[in-house]
């Protein structure tokens, strides 16, 4: 989403879908996952909108729309690229949006290569290094504004590129790789069609079902060009919306747990790039948009962190930041885990010997720790693992010999504390606490606020330069209370910023890069504006306009559709009175409409940048994607994504086919781990390639939530689903035997797991490339704590990484299934060596 | 006052449910897995006063696979059979028109759990009284809605004046019978064998696929003409009686 528009979020709200004339729900179980959120999908199909649901089962989703699809697990690119292949094909773009406001005529260099000429890979790819180097996917010219042919009939301008790069992707083929009829694609991408244009708009909904694959961020590049090409983005009724796993995952990105990010998505330093502050600046800003004041927004941060310390004089403390030098996200570590060389762990808010794909090693990687902190309501399975998991049954770890030293602290619940979550729109909600948390547990807040102070005591007196990130560090909050809560609000006033004076700044337009404001996330600058807590607004929608704007607040400035420049032609004209939302008044010469314009407020619409100008100034009134350097959506992305500018379509990582498409089977990128207890099951083409001959997916449900950890302990939630169950068709259980009701082993060449059966009509066969596949689906939520109990389906999976954003492959794998009940104790090392034996794993793949 | 369930809305989230349960302070039923698809609680009964049904129409064609849910509750019917036979006078119509066990009264004989034509009510783990949906009569007394109806996301659970919703219910009929084959209300009539209920329903299917009786009746419904019936037969006797003895005479 980040390459594609410019911010790494939803570009809607999902109140909005109500105005949708088509909504397309794809890798999102979303009446399911997000039921609230849904309530607006209903509200759009009983106002006559098109709701379509591809997903490979059929589930309380499907139930609701009016028309499911279900391909196999992984295709998703194949189809996408199908629907494009479709615009194209019978010209259905939205051409004068796609000509003012994509960079579809933006001409390409005559050394870039497209997979169509190199077999899947693109021009800059590199065999011995396993990666592509981007000189060649940059546009043809840099000096100032691109080249660009506006009828779009340049052979090597994007929208020519892409006609050729998907001319392959026929509904036919992609029907064939996906399972399913070339007509069931059509239908949605005439759906699609039908309900784009000026007078209509098409909205497409994703969650963890595109993310977790080798390829997922293709594949929401995929649906962009979708949306852009049907001129579907900034407009009410449109957009795509990123659904997030679980509350303020959006949040935990803008403020990120992230390695490699500081706040507001500001690059973390890297160790040999960026000596001083003034070399990073250099680095990471652009010419123009709005990365073109990264230079305010790093001083803010740095003046919010280290306060007095931060001056000119110190490069504002820069050099107090930490460095990065490689790869440091969740999976690598956890291999780091394993090698010893990372020794403590801080485990909050999730529970990786059950959530995290392979959680066998994942619980190995614990077990080879000094220490580890858990904090959680219960004593959850990342907790309990040296003594009460599958490898101590087994055998193969004994509780004496695992040395890690484990501290287990009782966590405050959410309606325990003061905060705010950062939804799926972007939107901070402030909550207050209900009830004091029982006993000793305390907030997370609570937590690292002491701990700090603690720490900060500790080394108050030591001179040493390594200390000064701590010494200088700001850490005074209000505390309150006996057990001396700090003050939520006063963080969040922080995030927010002030000015010289210490007034609370009412936006990121007031940063300066002189040291004189603090703010802890530019992003999040306006939440407390005029010293309140704009996140804590609860006016009813009932007492508004239909935007609710003055309920809660969302980043940035209050946006509830970005991009919403696009609502209006390039004359600042709504597209339709219908579709209205933001547009120029001519009289008032600024920007007026129903949100708070994503635009410089009194930039006149024929507004075009002189020579020279920067940042904001450098985009033109015509150009809604502001925070791009060229003002344009990005169809074709000449930078920010490592495995290539438009998307492939790759098998995922274990396949029970070849890919149809290219003789490159997966994606060339992705990153891997051949190790013990992380062994890929073989995919065809390597020998042996049918030994797992299942498609294995996971997911959730309703009842539950992720890992279990907050639903398996509560007993209302644990009765509506009390055990884990695999869901499998009548053809598949008649194929192997299986019972419905009865149990089920289901294993890969990591691990064997037990479930009960679920023989289900709303799974069904795949035939691909004339052969009939079956898949066996299972929801992830049980571990061996808690009032119900099961084996864990995440330990089937293996670790390969998508290499853009690091995550794993949970939807999409390969095992195999039989009846009855799973081997226990020693028999299971033994049991899973005969599996990659008989599927001839004698090395490690 | 009473519900208005269209399950043509319903996504089958449970969080009815779950807001129940809290809300009334109702122990889990159990742990089992029952493999009737999403449905691991089952029924109505003492513990559990609301009940989603999944009910799984899969066939080979795509356009007619179908997973019906239903949100089940107590009918709170005009004429409630439960009511009529408790013998203690635990359950009461109250002034919100519906149908509540007072549990302080109710000593459990069960009698009420076999007049009930649907089935709902249950004894409770807790006190082994007779349990059943209130309406949530503690929330209407302080002008809340019951808190299943707070806590549906898609506003299949509608509360509101028994009156009213009928209509709406018929106005929703005659909106979505194109569009989902086999719709049609349950327990909107006033004349049916229960007298209409409290809580009336949009179904997708005939009554009997969710489990509800096609043709609910009360099964006090002949009691007067039955104790008529009896009044005449008695009365019958005694001149019997007394004319033997007279002709003894």
């Amino acid at each position: 989403m980040g390459t594609s528009f410019g911010r790494g979020g939803a570009t809607t709200f999902q109140q909005d879908l109500q105005n949708s004339d088509c909504i397309l729900i794809m890798g999102s179980n979303m009446a399911e996952n997000h039921p609230v959120g849904f309530q607006w999908v209903m509200e759009a199909r009983e106002r006559g909108a098109k709701i379509i649901h591809v997903d490979p089962r059929f589930t309380r989703t499907s139930a609701m729309v009016n028309l499911h699809v279900p391909i196999r697990p992984g295709t998703d690119t194949a189809f996408l690229g199908a629907i494009i292949h479709y615009i194209l094909e019978h010209d259905r773009a939205f051409k004068e949006y796609v000509v003012n406001y994509t960079n579809a005529p933006v001409i390409l260099r005559e050394d870039f290569k497209d997979t169509e000429e190199l077999d899947g890979f693109f021009s800059g790819w590199h065999e011995d290094q396993n990666r592509y180097t981007f000189e060649s996917w940059q546009y043809g010219s840099m000096d100032g504004a691109p080249h660009m042919d506006k009828t779009l009939q340049d052979p090597r301008c994007v929208y020519q590129v892409l006609k050729r790069h998907y001319a392959r992707y026929t509904p036919e083929t992609a029907a064939q790789i996906c399972g399913i009829d070339a007509q069931q694609i059509i239908e949605v991408a005439e759906a699609l069609c039908a309900n784009s244009g000026r007078e209509r708009t098409s909205a497409i909904s994703y969650s963890v079902g595109w993310t977790q694959h080798t390829a997922g961020a293709q594949t929401i590049r995929g649906a962009a060009i979708i949306q852009l090409l049907l001129g579907n983005i900034g407009r009410p009724g449109g957009g795509i919306l990123a659904l997030r796993g679980h509350a303020s995952i959006q949040g935990s990105t803008d403020i990120p747990t992230l390695f490699n990010l500081l706040p507001g998505y500001i690059p973390m330093p890297h160790a040999l790039a960026h000596d001083n502050l003034k070399d990073f600046i250099e680095s990471g800003s652009a010419m123009a948009g709005a990365w073109g004041n990264l230079d305010r927004y790093v001083v803010s941060l740095l003046k919010a962190w280290f306060g007095e310390h931060a001056t000119e004089k110190s490069d504002f403390c820069f050099d107090l930041l930490p460095r990065i030098n490689g790869d440091h996200s969740t999976y690598r570590s956890i291999m780091d885990m394993l090698d010893g060389k990372v020794k403590g762990f801080f485990c909050i808010g999730e529970n990786p010997a059950v959530g995290s794909g392979n959680s066998g090693l994942h619980r190995r990687a614990l077990a080879n720790l000094e220490w580890l902190v858990v904090r959680d309501f219960n004593e959850i399975e990342s907790a309990s693992f040296w003594y009460d998991a599958p490898e101590i049954e087994s055998g193969e770890l004994r509780t004496e010999s695992i040395k890690t030293e484990i501290f287990w602290m009782p966590a405050a619940g959410h309606t325990e504390k003061d905060g705010s979550f950062t939804n799926t729109q972007r939107l901070l909600q402030w909550r207050d606490k209900a009830v004091e948390p029982q006993d000793e547990a305390r907030s997370e807040l609570w937590f690292y606020y002491h701990l700090g102070k603690r720490i900060k005591e500790k080394i108050a007196q030591q001179a040493e330069p390594h200390a000064d990130p701590i010494r200088f560090l700001t850490w005074e909050y209000p505390e309150t209370g006996e057990t001396r809560e700090p003050s939520a609000a006063a963080v969040l006033r922080e995030i927010n910023g002030w000015d010289a004076q210490g007034k609370a700044l009412s936006g990121f337009g007031e940063l300066k890069a002189d040291g004189s404001t603090a703010c802890g996330c530019w992003i999040y600058c306006g939440c407390y504006k005029d010293e309140q807590n704009q996140t804590a607004r609860r006016k009813p929608g009932s007492e508004q306009n239909w935007v609710a704007p003055e309920w809660a607040w969302a980043w940035p400035a209050n946006r509830r559709i970005l991009y919403n420049r696009a609502s209006a032609d390039p004359q600042g004209k709504p597209w339709s009175e219908r579709k209205k939302y933001v547009w120029w008044d001519e009289q008032k010469s600024e920007w007026i409409g129903f949100d708070t314009p994503d635009f410089a407020k009194n930039k006149r619409p024929d507004y075009i940048p002189p020579n020279g100008a920067k940042a904001d100034d450098a985009i033109a009134g015509g150009q809604p994607f502001i925070m791009q350097a060229d003002g344009l959506g990005w169809i074709f992305a000449p930078t920010g994504l490592v495995d290539g500018p438009l998307p492939v379509y790759y098998e995922p990582h274990e396949s029970p086919v070849r890919n149809l498409l290219y003789s490159q089977q997966a994606n060339p990128c992705r990153r891997q781990f051949p190790r013990p207890f992380n062994e890929s099951n073989p995919s065809p083409s390597e020998l042996h390639g049918d030994a797992f001959p299942f498609v294995l997916h996971t997911y959730r449900l309703t009842e539950h939530h992720t890992a279990g950890a907050m639903s398996r302990s509560v007993p209302h939630l644990s009765e509506l689903q009390p055990e884990f169950f695999c869901e499998v068709s009548p053809e598949l259980a008649q194929l192997r035997g299986l019972i419905h009701g009865d149990w089920a082993t289901i294993f890969t060449s990591r691990a064997v797991i037990e479930a009960r059966v679920m023989v289900t009509g709303r799974v069904k066969p795949m035939i691909l490339q004339g052969k009939e596949f079956h898949s066996v689906g299972l929801p992830y939520h049980w571990g061996s704590r808690g009032l119900v109990t099961g084996d864990s389906a995440n330990d089937l999976l293996q670790i390969t990484l998508e290499p853009n954003a690091h995550i794993n492959e949970t939807k999409g794998l390969t095992c195999d299934i039989m009846p009855g009940r799973r081997p226990r104790g020693e028999a299971v090392p033994a049991f899973l060596n005969d599996v990659r034996k008989r599927a001839h794993m004698d090395v490690v793949t | 006052m009473g519900f208005f369930t269209d399950t043509t809305l319903c996504i089958g989230c449970k969080a009815c449910e779950v807001a129940c349960k809290e809300w009334n302070k109702l122990p889990s039923d159990g742990y089992e897995f029952t493999g009737e698809s999403y449905d691991n609680t089952k029924e109505l009964n003492g513990n559990s006063w609301r009940h989603v049904a999944f009910i799984e129409q899969l066939g080979q064609e795509r356009d007619t696979s179908r997973w019906l849910m239903e949100s089940d509750v107590c009918k709170h019917c005009t004429h409630a059979g439960c009511l009529d036979v408790c013998p203690t006078g635990a359950i009461i119509r109250t002034e919100f028109g519906t149908v509540v066990i007072q549990d302080d009264i109710c000593n459990g004989c069960g009698y009420c759990v076999v007049a009930c034509p649907f089935g709902v009510i249950g004894e409770k783990q807790e006190d082994h009284t007779m349990g059943k949906c209130t309406l949530c009569y503690d929330r209407l007394k302080v002008g809340e809605q019951p808190a299943c109806a707070k806590a549906c996301p898609t506003e299949s659970i509608q509360f509101g004046v028994v009156d009213e919703l009928r209509e709406r219910a018929e106005k929703r009929l005659a909106n979505v019978q194109a569009r989902f084959a086999g719709a049609q209300l349950y327990l909107n009539d006033p004349n049916d064998g229960v007298g209409g209920g409290g809580s009336l329903f949009l179904l997708l299917d005939k009554p009997e696929v969710y489990g509800l009786p096609p043709n609910p009746i009360v099964p006090t419904k002949d009691l007067p003409l039955r104790w008529r019936t009896a009044g005449i037969a008695a009365a019958l006797l005694f001149g019997a009686v007394v004319l033997c003895a007279a002709v003894r005479e």
